[in-house]
C-alpha cells in the first residue's frame, strides 16, 4: 500500500512520454477507438435485428461465441498479421465490445410494446420514422446500458496493449512486473480502476439525463446491462 | 437456414462445454501436483525447476528437469515466469529450487553492476560471495549466451556502426528496443550504456525479451537497435549486425545452475554438473534455433538433447 502511494505521488510519474498523463491519454484513445468502432458495427446490426425480428438467434450465438474468445489469443493472432500496429489491440477491443452493444440494442428495440409500434404506424409513420422517432428513443436506456458495460470491459482490457509493445496504462503493469516493482504494478492498476469508475459515473449521469422523459415504464430497465440470457428466459 | 443456425448454436455450446472441461482438468492438475510436492518429500527428493521468460532459458530448465527426472527425482517445472527480477525472489522464497542462470548477468543483478569481475572463475567467486546464504551456483558450463546490442542492416549502413562506442555520437537518432526491464536495471541496459559508453537514445521502446516482438520491430525498422541474445539465429537470418563491445560491458556469460543449498544434494549436483559438461555455445545455439525457428516444443528439444548426450542413462 505504501509502495503504491509512493509511486503514485512521486513527481517523475506525472510528466514525460512515459508518465501517467501520457499513458492515460493513450489508454483513453485505444478505449474510445475500440468502443466507437464496435458501436458503428453493432448498433446498426442490433437495430436491424431488433426491428425486423430476424437473425436474432444467429446474432446471439455469434455474440456468445465471440465472448468465449480469449482476448490475449486474438491479440496474438492479429499481431502475427500486423505486428507493431494498433490493429491487434483494436480488433481485440472491438471483439469484446460488440456483444453487449449489439444484444442490448436488439433487446431494447424488440422489447417495445407492439401496441406502441402499431400506434406509430397508425399515425402514418414509415418504418424508418417509427424506428428513429419511437423505437430508438424508447430503447435508449438499454442501448446506453450496453454501451456502458462495453466501455467498462474495454477500459479494463486495453491494458493488453502494453503486451504487444504499445502504450496505455498497461505499460505500468507490465513494466512494473518485469522488475517486480509492486508499487508500479498496483499504481498502474489503481489508475485504470479510477478511469473505469470515472467513465462509469459519466455513463450513469448520461443515462439519467438521456432516458425518455415520459417513458416511466422504461425506467425499470435502465441500470446495469441486461444480460440477454435473462431476457430470453 | 434454420438447420444451419441450430448447428452453429450446437457448435458454440459444445465449444463452451469443452472449454469448461479444460478448466476443471487444469485446476485438478495443479491441485494434485501441489499436494504431491509437499507430501512425499520424505521418500524421494522433490525439486522445482524454474525459468525466465525466454525460449533458451525454458529449454535449459527443461533439460535440467528431465535430467533430474531420469535420476528418479520428483521434479516439477514452473517455466516462463518472468525476468530475473521476478524469478530470483521466487527462488529465495523457496517456491523454486533451481534455475538456469548466466554468470555475468546474475553477478550484475546481485551487485547492482558494482562488480568488475570479467572472467568466469572470478565471476563465480563473486557470485557466491554476494548470494544469500541459502543459495549457491554449481559448476559453469562452456556454453555462453551474451546480451548484445544488435542493429538492423539499414541502420548499420546509414551510420557506419561497428561498435557500441559509435552510438555515443548517433544515439540521439536511434530508437532502441528491449524488454521493459532493460530501461530499469543497473546491469546491461540503458543505464549501463550511458554510464560505460556515454550512449543516449532518442527513445526506448519496451518490447519483449528478445522475442518475436523485438525481432519484428527491428525488421520493420520501428526500432533501429535492440537487445538480442548472441545465441539467436534471428540475428544472421535477418542480416542484423551485433555491435562490438570494446569496453567489455558484457564479459563472460556462462550458463550455470543457480540452486538452493538444501536441494543441492550430491545426486542433484552430479546430475546438473553432467548437463553443464555437455553444454557448449554451439549446441546451445542449435537448441535455441529448434525452438525459435523450427517451432519445436521446448520439452521435445530438451528430451532429444538428453538422449543425444546420453544424459538420461543412470
Amino acid at each position: 500500500m505504501g509502495e503504491t502511494i509512493t509511486w503514485l505521488t512521486s513527481s517523475e510519474q506525472w510528466s514525460g512520454d512515459d508518465g501517467i498523463p501520457a499513458r492515460l491519454i493513450e489508454h483513453i484513445w485505444y478505449s474510445a477507438l475500440g468502443v466507437v468502432v464496435a458501436f458503428l458495427i453493432a448498433f446498426p446490426v442490433g437495430l436491424l435485428i431488433g426491428h425486423t425480428g430476424r437473425g436474432s438467434l444467429a446474432a446471439n450465438s455469434m455474440s456468445n461465441f465471440w465472448r468465449a474468445l480469449p482476448t490475449l489469443g486474438v491479440v496474438i493472432l492479429v499481431f502475427r498479421i500486423e505486428p507493431l500496429s494498433i490493429w491487434p489491440v483494436l480488433v481485440a477491443l472491438v471483439v469484446i465490445a460488440i456483444p453487449p452493444i449489439l444484444l442490448n440494442t436488439e433487446v431494447g428495440i424488440r422489447a417495445i410494446d407492439p401496441g406502441i409500434r402499431d400506434a406509430a404506424r397508425g399515425m402514418g409513420m414509415t418504418g424508418w420514422q417509427a424506428l428513429w422517432r419511437v423505437e430508438v428513443p424508447l430503447a435508449t436506456p438499454l442501448i446506453l446500458a450496453g454501451l456502458r458495460s462495453a466501455t467498462g470491459q474495454v477500459i479494463a482490457t486495453a491494458t493488453i496493449a502494453a503486451f504487444v509493445g504499445l502504450g496505455g496504462l498497461g505499460r505500468f503493469i507490465i513494466d512494473g512486473y518485469s522488475v517486480r516493482d509492486i508499487g508500479e504494478i498496483s499504481g498502474g492498476a489503481v489508475v485504470v480502476a479510477v478511469l473505469a469508475l470515472t467513465v462509469e459515473g459519466v455513463f450513469a449521469l448520461l443515462q439519467r439525463s438521456l432516458g425518455p422523459k415520459e417513458g416511466r415504464r422504461q425506467r425499470r430497465v435502465s441500470g446495469p446491462a441486461v444480460q440477454p440470457e435473462e431476457v430470453h428466459a | 437456414m434454420k438447420k444451419v443456425l441450430w448447428l452453429l448454436l450446437a457448435a458454440v455450446l459444445a465449444l463452451g462445454v469443452v472449454a469448461c472441461g479444460d478448466d476443471l482438468d487444469d485446476s485438478n492438475d495443479s491441485g494434485s501436483s501441489g499436494s504431491s510436492q509437499s507430501s512425499d518429500s520424505g521418500s524421494t527428493q522433490s525439486i522445482t525447476v524454474g525459468s525466465a521468460n525466454f525460449p533458451e532459458n525454458v529449454v535449459l530448465a527443461e533439460i535440467y528437469a528431465q535430467a533430474l527426472k531420469a535420476k528418479g527425482l520428483d521434479v516439477q517445472t514452473k517455466l516462463n515466469i518472468g525476468s530475473r527480477e521476478a524469478v530470483f525472489p521466487a527462488l529465495e522464497k523457496g517456491d523454486l529450487n533451481v534455475l538456469p542462470e548466466y554468470s555475468g548477468a546474475l553477478l550484475s543483478y546481485l551487485t547492482k553492476a558494482k562488480s568488475d569481475a570479467k572472467e568466469i572463475n572470478a565471476q563465480v567467486t563473486d557470485i557466491k560471495a554476494n548470494l544469500p546464504d541459502s543459495l549457491t551456483v554449481l559448476t559453469p558450463s562452456a556454453a555462453e549466451d551474451k546480451d548484445t546490442i544488435t542493429c538492423n542492416k539499414e541502420t548499420v549502413d546509414k551510420y557506419g556502426l561497428t561498435s557500441i562506442e559509435d552510438l555515443a555520437k548517433v544515439g540521439d537518432q536511434i530508437t532502441i528496443g528491449g524488454p521493459p526491464e532493460f530501461a530499469k536495471r543497473e546491469g546491461f541496459g540503458i543505464k549501463a550504456l550511458k554510464r560505460v559508453y556515454g550512449a543516449e537514445f532518442k527513445k526506448f521502446q519496451p518490447l519483449d525479451v528478445a522475442g518475436p516482438l523485438t525481432v519484428a520491430a527491428l525488421k520493420d525498422n520501428k526500432v533501429q537497435c535492440a537487445n538480442l541474445f548472441s545465441t539467436q539465429s534471428a540475428i544472421p537470418a535477418n542480416g542484423f549486425v551485433t555491435l562490438e563491445d570494446p569496453k567489455g560491458l558484457v564479459e563472460a556469460e556462462a550458463v550455470l545452475p543457480l540452486i538452493d543449498k538444501k536441494s543441492a544434494t550430491p545426486d542433484v549436483t552430479e546430475t546438473l554438473d553432467a548437463v553443464s559438461g555437455k553444454l557448449t555455445t554451439d549446441n546451445l545455439k542449435e537448441l535455441v534455433k529448434r525452438v525459435e525457428v523450427d517451432k519445436d516444443d521446448a520439452e521435445t528439444v530438451a528430451s532429444d538433447f538428453i538422449d543425444e548426450q546420453g544424459l538420461g542413462s543412470q
